[in-house]
């Protein structure tokens, strides 16, 4: 299933290769990536697809929260239908 | 592609803006579960509850975590249990399926069981008869069980010996829990014109009409709605309907989302989105407080029946395109004690009891949550159910009255329900007696829906 990652909080060095480097260990493929400056805010948006991963979605999530925790980050996964339902018609 | 914008206000709306499904709610068709046996239909019913919502929590949890959308009721509502034992005309016999009902609920995992109801809008069935004399005792010897009885209807007129009725009764299960301040009147509910397929409680039971089972969502979101206003101050209110039907419109895609997916996760059908505002007394996520952000310095000021009356149809038109069946109570939810700007307006006094009636002719449902003081008359009980009742007859809507005549307190004191139920600061009622026009009994005969003025 596709899904999207946004990673939330203060810039610093080294968050692109943490998030990546989880994702390629747990064998996420990356689609898309997209990051920016929002409100003073690092912002960084993927879409990703779990096909091939074999861990549940509910342990990624708690593994990809958990990195958040440890990067002073909010990092959070979720279906990308909840976007498309949401925004688009 | 979607784009950052969007995501990023999809996040927010959920991190900082409370928006949530208030409820997935699976209806069970208990009507297969009758027999001659009280014993056989509990059993019958325990078995066929606890087999059919088997995986509706875990379903939900999984669609949470997937989703990353709070799911924060897991509810279960069934046939009226006054038709299910036909046979029985004893109060006692209904207590026992209470209580099944109530293991079933907790077997399931889910926090309330709807359906401990009874529609008696034109008379009384041997069955209502009983159901309706066991409620206080069901109430308080259960946990999750939810109870709701239709004493009107716009085509049947009301009921006023039910009325009558439902007075004593929710002085008496007010008195049976009052070591919980009358806790078990929270879980009881008098309608007119009761819809069936209501996924809210209390007042949710699963019609005759409806299938085997079915699942219903209610959806949430006060505080995007308010977040969104923030943006227009000061505009006319072309812009404010305009900016509350886009976010209404979004909130309940949420909603269709989830119902479609929890209905092919649990292959039960889908039934409606019911498109409601409902309140939690968490900061932010109070109705009152969108009426005070169009511009009211209190809830329950002049101007708040306006205010309601524009939310409320506003949510309506945005919410019915984003989903393909709509139903329920479908509107703005107005509990008082769930609702952290209305606990704050009653205590300020700048909302009443008549303010709190003339709002709800606008909106979903009725008189709310609302305590009252505990030495206030079954007759008075009685009478504010007939006004609420009359509004709805007459009005061709749902209204209901959930009213808490908590033992012992009195105007100006606090009534502690806790989590969801909120905080209820009891309110004064009106000292001069409706007791002669409660005592007449009979029917208030259907309105005519001619000669509309």
């Amino acid at each position: 299933m596709r899904a999207v990652i946004t990673v939330v909080g203060h810039d610093k060095i080294g968050i692109i290769y943490e998030v990546s480097h989880v994702l390629a260990e747990n064998d996420v493929n990356i689609l898309d990536i997209s990051q920016t400056i929002m409100q003073d805010m690092f912002t960084m948006i993927m879409l990703v697809n779990t096909e091939k991963s074999e861990v549940s979605f509910k342990d990624l999530s708690e593994t990809l929260e958990g990195l958040g925790k440890n990067l002073g980050l909010s990092i959070q996964i979720q279906h990308e239908d909840l976007f498309q339902s949401m925004h688009r018609i | 592609m979607l784009n950052s914008m969007e995501i990023m206000e999809t996040i927010k709306m959920i991190s900082e803006e409370h928006l949530d499904i208030r409820t997935v709610t699976m209806g069970i068709s208990l009507l297969s579960c009758t027999d001659g046996s009280v014993q056989k239909v509990c059993d019958n019913v325990y078995e066929k509850i606890t087999r059919q919502a088997e995986k509706l929590v875990e379903t939900a949890e999984n669609i949470e975590t997937e989703y990353g959308i709070p799911i924060i009721n897991k509810r279960i509502s069934v046939t009226p249990a006054s038709m299910l034992l036909g046979a029985s005309q004893n109060p006692e016999d209904f207590v026992a399926l209470a209580k099944a009902l109530d293991r079933a609920a907790k077997t399931t995992g889910v926090n309330f069981i709807g359906g401990y109801s009874a529609l008696v809008h034109k008379g009384m069935s041997l069955g209502d008869q009983a159901l309706i004399a066991s409620i206080p005792e069901a109430l308080s010897v259960t946990e999750r069980v939810c109870s709701s009885v239709n004493v009107g209807t716009t085509r049947a007129g009301i009921n006023m010996d039910a009325v009558a009725q439902m007075g004593r009764i929710i002085k008496e299960t007010a008195e049976k829990t009052k070591a919980q301040d009358g806790f078990g009147c929270a879980k009881l509910v008098v309608f007119c014109n009761a819809v069936e397929d209501n996924p809210f409680m209390a007042g949710a039971f699963c019609g005759v009409g409806e299938p085997d089972a079915v699942i219903n969502v209610g959806v949430s979101g006060p505080g995007v709605v308010k977040c969104a206003l923030e943006q227009v101050r000061g505009a006319d209110f072309g812009v404010v309907a305009e900016t509350i039907k886009k976010t209404a419109f979004k909130i309940t895609r949420m909603g269709q989302l989830v119902a479609q997916e929890a209905s092919r996760r649990l292959g039960v059908p889908f039934g409606i989105v019911d498109l409601s505002l409902a309140p939690t007394p968490a900061v932010g996520d109070s109705v009152a407080y969108i009426l005070e952000e169009m511009g009211l310095e209190k809830c329950g000021t002049h101007g708040t029946t306006a205010a309601l009356a524009l939310l409320n149809d506003a949510v309506k038109k945005g919410g019915v395109m984003a989903s393909s069946y709509v139903g329920g109570l479908s509107g703005a939810f107005i509990p008082v004690s769930e609702d952290a700007g209305m606990i704050e307006a009653a205590k300020l006094g700048a909302l009443s009891l008549d303010k709190l009636e003339a709002m709800t002719c606008v909106c979903s449902v009725g008189l709310d949550m609302i305590c009252v003081p505990g030495d206030t008359t079954a007759e008075t009980i009685s009478a504010i159910i007939a006004d609420e009742a009359a509004i709805g007859m007459v009005n061709n809507k749902t209204t209901a009255v959930r009213i808490i005549p908590a033992p012992g307190k009195k105007v100006g004191d606090t009534v502690e329900f806790g989590g969801l139920l909120g905080t209820g600061p009891v309110m004064p009622v009106n000292a001069s007696s409706s007791a002669e026009f409660i005592h007449r009994g009979g029917r208030i005969p259907a309105p005519i829906h001619s000669l509309k003025n």
